[in-house]
């Protein structure tokens, strides 16, 4: 007996120890990219970094100025999610509060599949159908540019929106629904009045989500986008994100020169954007359920 | 009374009509993708290597390369995965270690391919000396599953009812024992089929691959972990934007393209049919 039960110890301090990986992972990840991004600051000022508004980092004397990776990083964002999030929402409505069960068993799957789809085959689609087509109709001057970026990039984030959205709402009781009924409103007004504003804090975390795997795609521009490192001026505007940058020059660069550290520093720069909106959403999951005991 | 009722019929129409959109989207891209890569896809498409600087040929290097990825980043993330859901579901106390760990899962979750990239590069290319090859970038893409594989195998341990623990208790059972022989076969399904969409993901990324093992071009297939692999999705990325000859190879990029999107989609929906079905004779069990 004693035995078992000492032996009852010893995989219990085994799989801790397994898990400790997860930790260490997170860990590693924030402090490579830290210690790899210090050496660009011992030759670049912070400032100029994040404001400086020339990204020629393979000219001699190199420029490091990130600002336009950055404004393209949140311009394509910002535009995806114009497209994306009021269309994933009233989607997100359909399925919880009018969709017939049997369709919602079919539509919920197809949903979550469209959430695999590999983004390089996006990418591929913004390249072969969407840029002729913007030749064609926009008369823009590339088709690959910001807004070609931006549709496929709301493709990626309807299902990120779409099924968080749709659990916050199927969350709420069936007796809030009632009630507004009961006192003769009809769908419409029970959705937008009662349903809509119970389910507030879990939309917003999806927003939340959605944002954050927009601002991290990297396929989708790095194909579609154009790769130009300017402020765009107008939506077919070509643009270069931070993630399309780093992917399509890290190859090309010695390692431990200047520009890659240059890089890191604006893999850096993601991993805090994306970090900072996931604790958001965390913080305002953490408020609603606290609200709701 | 009238005006509430004619604005509720047009709003039902717009959420039919967002619906409708959605799965028009979806449906063209895949009738789109199958219409132009139907052609190319033959048996010596899919068995051959590319030719010629890529320009002819199949895609048999880059298949295999995504097979191999998918072994070698499964090896490492499935059971850390599953044990680390073991931990927070059946061991965890309400410490630091855990709270720690999950907000570690929860930002693992969070972080883009690009920065997995990133890290692959630093961490096992560089720091361990590891090189560029199958080994990093498929560790790499583990790194990247191994959220996905905890989330999974966590709902799927906490669906088995308590009552199952109980009664191995109250035979006189160990909390190990409880576990390896009650708890992990009864939830061992449900682990699989959060390992099967986890697969359907690694196998399409291509960000935390690029400088982590990727071969722009590999004569052969990967004969151990420390060369480099071709990979299905690379391989796009490469025909489309990098090749001398774009134009001349898009029959190739369209039949590589719909390979990826087959084998990806048929191992998500493998993953999908089969989690329904168990959740459905999970149901019948209550």
């Amino acid at each position: 007996m004693g035995n078992t039960l000492r032996g009852d110890k010893a995989p219990q301090r085994i799989i801790q120890t397994i898990s400790i990986i997860g930790v260490a992972i997170m860990l590693f990840i924030l402090f490579f990219l830290v210690k790899e991004s210090i050496p660009i600051l011992k030759e670049v000022s912070i400032f100029q970094l994040l404001f400086g508004m020339e990204w020629y980092p393979t000219y001699d004397p190199p420029d490091y100025g990130m600002f336009p990776l950055i404004v393209g990083s949140l311009s394509v964002t910002l535009a995806a999610s114009i497209l994306a999030v009021p269309l994933s929402i009233m989607l997100a409505v359909f399925i919880s509060e009018i969709c017939p069960r049997k369709l919602k068993e079919l539509l919920k799957p197809v949903i979550e599949i469209l959430g695999f789809f590999p983004s390089v085959v996006l990418g591929f689609i913004g390249m072969v159908v969407l840029a002729p087509w913007m030749i064609q109709h926009l008369e823009a001057y590339s088709g690959l540019n910001l807004l070609n970026a931006a549709f496929l990039m709301g493709i990626m984030i309807i299902p990120t929106v779409t099924s968080l959205a749709e659990d916050s709402l199927a969350s709420i009781p069936k007796d809030l629904r009632d009630a507004s009924y009961a006192l003769g409103a009809t769908r419409l007004e029970t959705i937008t009045k009662v349903v809509l504003p119970a389910a507030l804090p879990g939309i917003l975390q999806a927003v939340l989500l959605g944002v954050m795997r927009a601002i991290g795609e990297t396929m989708v521009v790095l194909m579609a986008a154009g790769g130009a490192a300017i402020i765009p001026l107008s939506l077919t505007d070509p643009v270069r994100p931070l993630t399309s940058t780093i992917a399509s020059e890290m190859g090309e660069t010695p390692v431990g020169s200047i520009h890659y550290h240059a890089l890191f520093f604006a893999g850096l720069l993601l991993l805090l954007l994306t970090l900072g909106l996931n604790l958001l959403a965390m913080f305002i999951e953490r408020r609603a359920r606290r609200l709701r005991a | 009374m009238n005006t509430r009722l004619i604005k509720d019929k047009i709003a039902t129409g717009i959420l039919w009509a967002s619906m409708a959109l959605v799965c028009f989207i979806l449906a063209g891209i895949i009738l789109f993708l199958v219409s132009k890569g139907w052609s190319a896809i033959s048996w010596s498409f899919l068995t051959e290597p590319p030719r010629n600087q890529m320009t002819e040929g199949g895609i048999f290097t880059p298949l295999v390369g995504t097979l191999q990825l998918i072994v070698v980043s499964m090896a490492f993330a499935f059971p850390v995965g599953v044990f680390t859901a073991v931990y927070l579901v059946e061991y965890a106390k309400d410490d630091i270690f855990t709270r720690l760990l999950r907000l570690a899962v929860r930002s693992l979750a969070g972080v883009p391919s690009v920065v997995y990239g990133l890290f692959g590069l630093s961490f096992f290319v560089i720091f361990l000396k590891i090189g560029a090859s199958l080994l990093s970038a498929g560790l790499t893409l583990g790194c990247l599953a191994l959220p996905v594989i905890v989330g999974a195998s966590e709902s799927a341990l906490m669906a088995v009812p308590q009552d199952y623990r109980d009664a191995s208790y109250a035979m006189g059972a160990t909390r190990w024992q409880t576990i390896r022989k009650v708890v992990l076969p009864a939830a061992f399904p449900s682990i699989i089929t959060g390992a099967i969409l986890s697969v359907g993901r690694v196998a399409g990324e291509t960000a935390p691959i690029i400088f982590t093992g990727a071969a722009f071009f590999a004569p052969n297939i990967a004969k151990s972990l420390f060369d480099q692999v071709m990979a299905l999705p690379y391989h796009i990325l490469v025909l489309a934007t990098a090749g001398t000859n774009i134009d001349k190879t898009r029959p190739i990029q369209y039949g590589t393209t719909l390979v990826l999107l087959a084998l990806v989609l048929g191992i998500t929906l493998i993953g999908v049919i089969w989690r329904a079905h168990l959740r459905g004779r999970n149901q019948s069990l209550k």
